[in-house]
């Protein structure tokens, strides 16, 4: 039903027990007058088909963690690997990003957004109608198919870009606060959809997230990250069944884990506002 | 619903706002006409009959065909090197940071002060004026075209990486079409500006054109002529700049 999502099952060359991706050694250093310590050093191994997401606050390098990671920005020290190959100068085949700025194109349609990069892609164009038809039902835009992304909502401009890299079927989705711009209610819906899309297609996510009940409800893993450079100071196993939804947060050990998080992040946010914990 | 019970209100507003400024104009002029006497300007009821007479000249159409094809290559020419060099210093960062500031230091410059440099360089004819005409319309066209690359949101190019277009796709696929609207904001400008130009290359530089019949006017002291012609020009001009700016317009409603 979700095959026209689906892409990452039909991988070869999965069976290597290595990382699907990692950083070694990462750090990332913004050059110039004075140069700013944006990242690491980070290590970080991402198994196949793992639900990783990292909280940390704001201003701590997440989004440089997504750059570095995709090859869009060159790590200043370290080793960025995705499928066993070093990712340098551009974004691999199979990386899909999400920004959190919004990136829609606003000179095309909700469709033509949607099916910007399959058609670049070359793809076959029943195919194309195939995939952003399902996208566009999967991200319940169907009414604004034909609109412009200036007629709407920033939540609903964030889900055309989530559809726009969805289609191209990445094996690894990075996504930067894709539903910073969502009300909780939908938030937690979209967060039962990706589980759903992540469960159907067997991609390998990281997500960016401030909101740690989304962090603990829909990770395999959460990473807890320092204040800049950020760093992980907990890695954090959730231990939740690859079958799972929103219903969790109702859960025993859903508590526990935000808690944990919190503990980090409250010491961390304090630092990166310039505070100390008390 | 209530967008439609709206507009056609506005719509009409603004068609009596432009009679209105028509009907000021008229008064204006004629207030000018009663001040200054036939000697210096013609009552608008005797120019646009003259001006309608005119219309059926053969001279008159070889001159108004002087001037259009001395501004379709002046506007052509700016327009074509302005855009190339827009691009160009706004996709290389350091080179547009340098020279925007020269760009609108020069472009405020009186550009009457390079007259005698064009006509020692292109003397007499079509050339100078194509020339006068670019360097009036060729510093705007840059300039909006510079400032709409470096308007550009970067992530649409990051998103462009993102999704592995090559850079021929990327320059096709995203500059393009999210520069557009600014850029022909520019070539509108660039082209009441380069219409400037060419008309002032016409009265310096000219035996032929509409530039040429202003200033001929003035000097045979035929009134008539002068007023006429400018009345032409300058109803082309607003006619054409209304239909460049409905197309702005279009091109930026789905912003
Ligand atoms: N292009 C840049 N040049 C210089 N410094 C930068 C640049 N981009 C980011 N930084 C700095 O690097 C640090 C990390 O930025 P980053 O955007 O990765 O943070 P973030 O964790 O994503 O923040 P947020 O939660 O607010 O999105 C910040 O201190 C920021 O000021
Ligand atoms: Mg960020």
């Amino acid at each position: 039903m979700a095959d026209a999502l689906a892409g990452a099952a039909a991988l070869p060359g999965a069976a290597a027990p290595a990382a699907h991706a990692s950083l070694r050694g990462v750090t990332r250093v913004y050059p110039g007058a004075a140069p700013v310590h944006a990242l690491g050093p980070i290590d970080l191994d991402l198994a196949r088909g793992e639900f990783f997401s990292v909280v940390g606050p704001s201003g701590c390098g997440k989004s440089t963690l997504i750059d570095v990671q995709a090859g869009l920005a060159a790590p200043s020290a370290g080793e960025v690997m995705f499928e066993g190959k070093p990712v340098a100068g551009k974004v691999p085949d199979g990386i899909g990003v999400v920004f959190q700025e919004d990136a829609s194109f606003p000179w095309l349609t909700v469709t033509d957004n949607i099916a910007f990069g399959l058609r670049r892609a070359g793809v076959d164009p029943a195919e194309v109608r195939r995939r952003v038809e399902y996208a566009i039902g999967f991200m319940g835009l169907r009414d604004f198919a034909r609109a412009y992304p200036v007629q709407l909502s920033g939540g609903m401009r964030q889900r055309v870009c989530i559809a726009r890299t969805l289609v191209l079927q990445p094996r690894l989705i990075l996504l930067d606060e894709p539903f910073g711009a969502l009300d909780q209610q939908t938030r937690l819906l979209m967060g039962d959809e990706l589980l759903r899309l992540w469960r159907e297609t067997r991609a390998t996510v990281l997500l960016i997230t401030h909101a740690l009940d989304e962090a603990a409800m829909l990770s395999d893993r959460v990473g807890a990250m320092s204040a800049r450079p950020g760093r992980f100071v907990d890695l954090l196993k959730t231990g939740w069944p690859r079958e799972r939804d929103s219903s969790l947060v109702a859960e025993a050990g859903f508590g526990a884990i935000t808690a944990r998080l919190w503990s980090h992040l409250r010491a961390e946010s304090l630092k990166a506002m310039g505070g100390a914990p008390p | 619903m209530s967008a439609t019970l709206v507009r056609p209100a506005r719509r009409r507003s603004l068609a009596l706002d432009q009679l209105l400024i028509v009907l000021a104009l008229l008064v204006c002029w004629q207030g000018a006409y009663a001040y200054a006497g036939s000697s210096a300007i013609t009552s608008p009821f005797a120019t646009v009959a003259y001006a309608i007479s005119m219309l059926e000249q053969g001279w008159f159409w070889s001159n108004v065909g002087a001037t259009a094809l001395a501004f379709v290559s002046s506007l052509a020419i700016a327009s074509l090197l302005g855009v190339l060099a827009g691009l160009g210093l706004g996709l290389w960062r350091f080179a547009g940071d340098v020279t925007e500031p020269v760009l609108a230091a020069l472009y405020t410059i009186p550009k009457v002060t390079l007259y005698p440099l064009i006509l020692l360089l292109f003397g007499l004819g079509l050339s100078a004026k194509v020339a006068f005409g670019v360097i009036h319309g060729v510093i705007p066209v840059t300039l909006f075209t510079l400032a709409a690359v470096k308007g550009l949101p970067p992530v649409l190019l990051r998103s462009a990486r993102a999704m592995r277009l090559s850079p021929r796709q990327t320059l096709l696929h995203v500059l393009a079409p999210a520069v557009l609207p600014e850029i022909f904001t520019g070539l509108r400008v660039g082209f009441s500006l380069t219409l400037l130009g060419v008309l002032i290359g016409e009265m310096f530089a000219s035996q032929k054109g509409m530039g040429f019949l202003i200033l001929n006017g003035i000097n045979l002291h035929n009134v008539k002529l002068t007023t006429a012609v400018v009345l032409i020009v300058v109803v082309t001009a607003i006619l054409a700049n209304a239909g460049l700016l409905a197309a702005d317009k279009r091109l930026r409603r789905q912003r």
